[in-house]
């Protein structure tokens, strides 16, 4: 090759440089989600109730007690795993059962789940059990709502609160 | 292992002909990644700091302040925010080949493996630098990078509590995350030149510039992009609202879709075993051991140039311990010496033109000692008629690979380096008439196996560096080629060539 063809061909490599970085940097665009859907996220962390219920100490054992331990009764500390269940129209679309976090299962259990559905009018039903109650659950809460494309709709958590949130 | 490294050297070797014909074989810009690494690195860092200027750190306004530097003061701070941008993306390009390119030409092994194994958690700095500055424009890709990032590290069993919530919706948005990823872009780019430093420090000499034409160049060209294709934000983050299509930089976001498609525990495992993979490459397999230089006091004056020579630091220079009227010594650190004889190379003591038998110098190999090295110079070159005998002495590394040894009275002499010859040898092998010519191959120019003995061997043969050639010596009788591995053809054309030369002095 001619060494007079190395400018050009400097520039090129340069030019080709520039155009793959330049078009990397933002293209091709990605499809996160789809935009004519609603995306629901059902995000909840709670702390489910003790394996065991706590038992009340009597005077005499709580006298037995190192003075800084003394507390008026004792609870193991493992939690139970949580239930959660989310209904849209009559169909279950999301059964989970979350353990207690933490080495010694004693945290709150954490839900997160993100899924799509048609936007329009919908019922939603969101339950949970944190109890042993088999068979019916501890909370709760049915709403008709109406589902926006290209909008988030989250399902949220908050025993305090009274229970489930929708917004 | 064996067949990806091969097919990926030989991809290197076909691109980079283009390149060292485009750009001449000094210049090739692959022979400088590492150094453009560095380049890149304080690019980004100069263009942050003088956006950190203009740019509101509060998740309120930061998006504001972006977009003012964007449009309003296109001219200045626009351009830095995409030289910004570029030269981050230009330095995952460059950092990717530099990676690549040392796996393939099988630099990273056995005792090569400290600069390996400190550029593995650089990768990760890199990539927490890059999408956390994503993350401060605060648009709708921050957005998304926001949910999937944390939604990602929500898979690892440590958080009581989804950090994904911190994004839920526009009533959930706080400053606390925000905070942390502003803190990480400003912090984590300064652990990172600390571990770049600690990178090169088992290389002497190590190259953190490129050469100004290709600097300036680069640059140049990065300023271009950036005034034709500005850097931009997309819309302003709402967390009510999906960001159903992203733009995302490639060069650091490609690892995102896959969150949608593989569960983030599985992504993490795959992390966290091609980190493994990648830290245990130097010894996959294990490298037969080679035993490394070896200094002899008695032969020793402690003038320093194997410290100086030596390209991976193994070699220091501590007090005398012989009581000889000397003040230092060279001590060879074994975990550091390659075995590249570049330090026997450099030692004033290697000449053959010694009487001594056999010959011991201050410093050398072991295994392949210069006394050796002397008789095979020694030894008579079969001539074939009118062919001129060449003595070629040719690194392991180099294009020599498939000479015969004794061909058209041609003797090839192979070192694990080229800078392992001392200078005095091609004056001992002309001026004692064991050939008629030398040539020297060795590795490309600025690509050395063992990173500078091609440097020096040119310097030292310029009569530049000590030791150097004596000025007796007749330059016409001696060549010099420098080819990337693989250039068999060359080499051989480069040979034929100076056969014709030194035919055409005989007949002088």
């Amino acid at each position: 090759m001619n060494s007079g063809l190395r400018i050009p061909l400097q520039v090129l490599a340069y030019a080709a440089f520039g155009v793959a970085v330049g078009y990397l940097s933002a293209s091709p665009a990605y499809e996160y989600a789809d935009a004519t859907n609603t995306t629901v996220k059902l995000s909840l962390s709670h702390a489910a109730n003790r394996v065991k219920p706590c038992v009340r100490l009597t005077p005499e054992q709580i006298a037995e007690l190192a003075p800084n331990m003394r507390r008026p009764e004792t609870c193991e500390r493992q939690r139970l795993p949580l239930t959660v269940e989310l209904e849209i129209d009559g169909e279950i679309v999301a059964n989970i059962q979350a353990p207690p976090s933490g080495l010694w299962n004693d945290g709150p259990a954490s839900v997160y789940e993100r899924f799509e559905v048609e936007p329009g009018m919908h019922t939603i039903t969101a339950r949970l059990r944190d109890s042993t109650r088999s068979g019916s659950w501890d909370y709760t809460h049915t709403q008709d709502v109406s589902l926006v494309a290209g909008r988030y709709f989250t399902v949220t958590f908050r025993a305090e609160k009274g229970g489930f949130s929708f917004r | 292992m064996a067949f990806v490294k091969s097919a990926l050297y030989r991809l290197f070797a076909k691109s980079e002909r283009f390149f060292e014909f485009a750009f001449g074989q000094r210049y090739n810009p692959f022979t400088w990644l590492g150094a453009f690494g560095w380049y890149f690195y304080w690019i980004t860092a100069a263009t942050g700091l003088y956006l950190y200027i203009f740019f509101d750190t509060g998740i309120v306004d930061a998006y504001a302040s972006v977009d003012y530097m964007t449009h309003q003061q296109w001219y200045a701070a626009g351009i830095m925010r995409s030289l910004h941008r570029y030269a981050s993306d230009a330095l995952v390009v460059v950092v990717a080949l530099h990676l690549l390119r040392e796996f393939a030409m099988d630099r990273m092994r056995g005792k090569h493996f400290f600069a390996w194994v400190t550029g593995v958690p650089l990768l990760a700095f890199i990539y927490l630098c890059g999408i956390s500055g994503y993350w401060l424009v605060w648009d709708e890709l921050a957005q998304y990078i926001a949910i999937a990032t944390t939604e990602w590290l929500d898979a690892l069993p440590f958080f009581a509590e989804p950090i994904a919530n911190n994004f839920l919706d526009s009533e959930a948005l706080g400053g606390r995350f925000f905070t942390l990823m502003v803190f990480i872009h400003i912090f984590v780019p300064l652990f990172m030149l600390l571990l770049m430093w600690v990178h090169i420090q088992r290389h002497s000499s190590a190259r953190v510039n490129p050469p100004r034409p290709l600097a300036i160049a680069t640059l140049a060209a990065l300023v271009l992009l950036s005034l034709i294709y500005p850097a931009v934000s997309h819309g302003p983050a709402d967390l009510d609202v999906v960001p159903a299509t992203v733009n995302l930089d490639w060069f650091y976001l490609a690892g995102y879709p896959l969150l949608d498609i593989i569960p983030g525990g599985n992504v993490w495992l795959i992390v966290a075993a091609g980190t493994i993979l990648l830290v245990l490459l130097p010894w996959l397999p294990p490298e037969p051991k080679v035993p490394e230089a070896r200094v002899s006091l008695a032969n020793c004056n402690g003038c320093s140039r194997c410290f100086d020579d030596c390209p991976f630091s193994a070699i220091t220079m501590v007090s005398r311990s012989d009581g000889r009227p000397y003040e230092l010594e060279p001590a060879v650190n074994p975990g550091n010496c390659t075995s590249c004889g570049i330090c026997a190379g450099s030692c004033p003591t290697s000449t053959p033109f010694r009487r001594a038998k056999p010959i011991k110098p201050g410093i050398e190999l072991p295994h392949r000692t210069i006394s050796e090295l002397r008789d095979r110079v020694m030894a008579p070159v079969n001539e074939v008629g009118e062919t001129p005998r060449i003595i070629v002495f040719a690194c392991d590394q180099g294009s020599a690979e498939s000479f015969d040894d004794e061909a058209g009275g041609v003797r090839v002499i192979k070192l694990p380096c080229v800078g392992m010859l001392p200078p005095s040898f091609v004056d001992y092998a002309l001026s004692r008439q064991y050939a008629d010519g030398v040539m020297l191959a060795g590795c490309a120019e600025n690509d050395c196996f063992h990173r500078l003995g091609n440097e020096w061997t040119m310097r030292r043969m310029a009569r530049e560096r000590d030791p150097h050639l004596r000025q007796r010596v007749p330059d016409e009788r001696v060549s010099m080629t420098w080819l990337p591995p693989g250039a068999q053809r060359r080499l051989g054309s480069a040979l034929r060539d100076f056969r014709a030369h030194l035919q055409g002095l005989r007949h002088e």
